[in-house]
């Protein structure tokens, strides 16, 4: 369930102490990007049912960007990690 | 097919027949090889859009799909209020359009929808807030919609229940739509059923679309369903929660995030609140009384991607703390009943009622949550849109590329974050 986050810092927490910002797939383009590419970073989503990466930020712990890889049909968290590190794939 | 109408007589005369007169209120054909219009999804949107197009534009060659029963999805997942108090110059003519297909729907569609127009009341809590709410009902006015700044006093003479010595958040006054009210959800779906299918529409259940079949040119030739192939001229998506889903079959890909809203429907009591009143301190929460007696209320989305049916238990406390900071008095109640409807959020909090980068290919979508209002409205438009292929003037600033060109409806002035509109 998304009601519990494990926080690779803090350990089991409450999903209220988590703001969750979205869709952690865009990839920002470079600043001379076309208007097509900044479109589709800002407005665009694949949205898709089932696995996915979202980031969360832990407002009421550590203060880290986390990746958050959950089912959203099912709620069940898949893992955890910080966003800055290696295995979540990139920076915001 | 004949209809019967609906009447004080008629049931007089079913009486007198003991009652084995009354027929089946719409057919349960089975699918036909091919059709002028295919409207995927049968909730409240697509079944109006299939009613106004047979009765409107005399398109009648349609099928309505609809993957689980009608009024299965957010038809009847609402906590159906119907308002037009929208500030801004591409959604205030569009929701007054809807309200005002509203007043005069049950006559049109010869259907009890219990049409109930108690005035929505939304409170405010601050000066800046009054100032807001000034300017909405200013904004309303300049559309011909009459909407009333109320202040304190005049409030507490309305909802004299509400709690006046907050200190936190105290109810400075609210801004009055008397013409707003709620309507019976399911006999809203059942109404636009009724009459789209005596006007030759095939309404078709449990025949969930699984692909979108198109020819080498790009155009759409027809879908794959659970129930086989069914062909089409025009296709027309009415899925909202599930768009970019079944976008995708089609390829195209949205400016949506799916989310999940909860309400709330508590045990029945006697009637207690003769309105609809929103609070807008921390939050959101809205409530109003059903005609069985259940309040029915709600709250924020839960704010984090979900396509399930059901939310989490940080919002339902939320709803519940907003609900007993508003009204003390509802901690004697017990909740009945909870559910969770999958939202299209959108990335302005808008519609999209548009024509595609596919030329046979229509799309209405991105409803958020206040989808339920717009049902007439929707309809009428969409209908519009798919008979003379362009957009009925109320809705023309609901276009799909408005982000591209900069003319986003950003009624909440949230930015696109969807999980904030």
């Amino acid at each position: 369930m998304a009601s519990l986050i494990t926080c690779p810092h803090c350990g089991v927490r409450p999903r209220e102490e988590f703001s969750v910002r979205g869709d952690a797939t865009p990839v920002r383009p470079l600043p001379n990007a076309s208007d097509e590419a900044w479109h589709a970073y800002v407005y665009l989503r694949d949205n898709p049912r089932g696995q996915i990466r979202e980031h969360w930020y832990h407002e009421a712990g550590c203060r880290r960007w986390l990746v958050v890889e959950r089912n959203n049909v099912t709620h069940e968290v898949v893992s955890v990690t910080d966003a800055a590190s290696k295995t979540a794939g990139g920076a915001l | 097919m004949s209809l019967m109408r609906y009447s004080a007589l008629q049931i007089v005369k079913q009486a007198f027949a003991a009652n084995r007169g009354w027929k089946p209120v719409w057919r349960e054909p089975e699918p036909k090889p091919h059709y002028d219009v295919v409207i995927v999804g049968g909730g409240g949107h697509g079944l109006s859009t299939a009613y106004y197009l047979a009765k409107e534009f005399g398109i009648t060659n349609v099928a309505v799909l609809e993957k689980g029963y009608f009024g299965s999805g957010n038809a009847g997942r609402n906590t159906t209020i119907i308002r037009s108090n929208y500030l801004l110059e591409g959604n205030e003519p569009f929701y007054e359009f809807s309200l005002k297909l509203w007043e005069g729907l049950e006559q049109d569609f010869n259907y009890n929808a219990m049409v109930s127009q108690r005035g929505v009341i939304d409170l405010y809590h601050s000066d800046g807030q009054r100032d807001a709410y000034a300017r909405r009902g200013n904004a309303m006015k300049m559309h011909g919609v009459e909407a009333e700044l109320l202040d304190r006093d005049a409030v507490k003479a309305l909802l004299p229940y509400l709690n006046y010595n907050h200190a936190r958040f105290p109810i400075l006054g609210g801004l009055l739509q008397r013409r707003g009210g709620t309507a019976r959800h399911d006999a809203v779906v059942w109404g636009y059923a009724r009459g789209a299918d005596s006007r030759g529409v095939d309404l078709i259940q449990n025949c969930e679309v699984t692909g979108v079949r198109r020819d080498e040119t790009g155009q759409v030739t027809g879908v794959e369903t659970t129930r086989g192939f069914i062909g089409c001229d025009r296709l027309a998506l009415a899925t909202a929660g599930n768009s970019s889903h079944v976008g995708r079959m089609a390829g195209l890909e949205l400016p949506l995030e799916s989310h999940v809203l909860q309400a709330f429907v508590s045990e029945a009591i006697k009637p207690a609140i003769d309105h609809v009143i929103t609070y807008g301190a921390s939050g959101h929460f809205y409530i109003s009384q059903s005609d069985k007696g259940g309040l029915v209320f709600g709250a924020d989305i839960d704010g984090y991607s979900s396509y399930a049916q059901r939310g989490n238990l940080a919002m339902v406390e939320h709803a519940m703390e907003e609900g007993v900071s508003l009204i003390p008095g509802l901690s004697r109640l017990r909740v009945l009943r909870s559910w969770g409807g999958v939202m299209d959020m959108s990335m302005d909090g808008s519609p999209i009622i548009d024509k595609t980068h596919i030329p046979n290919l229509y799309l209405n979508c991105g409803w958020c949550y206040g989808g339920f209002k717009a049902t007439p409205a929707s309809g009428l438009c969409f209908a519009h849109l798919i008979a003379k292929d362009e957009p009925h003037y109320v809705a023309r600033a609901y276009r799909l590329d408005r982000f591209q060109r900069g003319l986003a409806i950003d009624e909440g002035g949230k930015g696109p974050q969807p999980n904030l509109q």
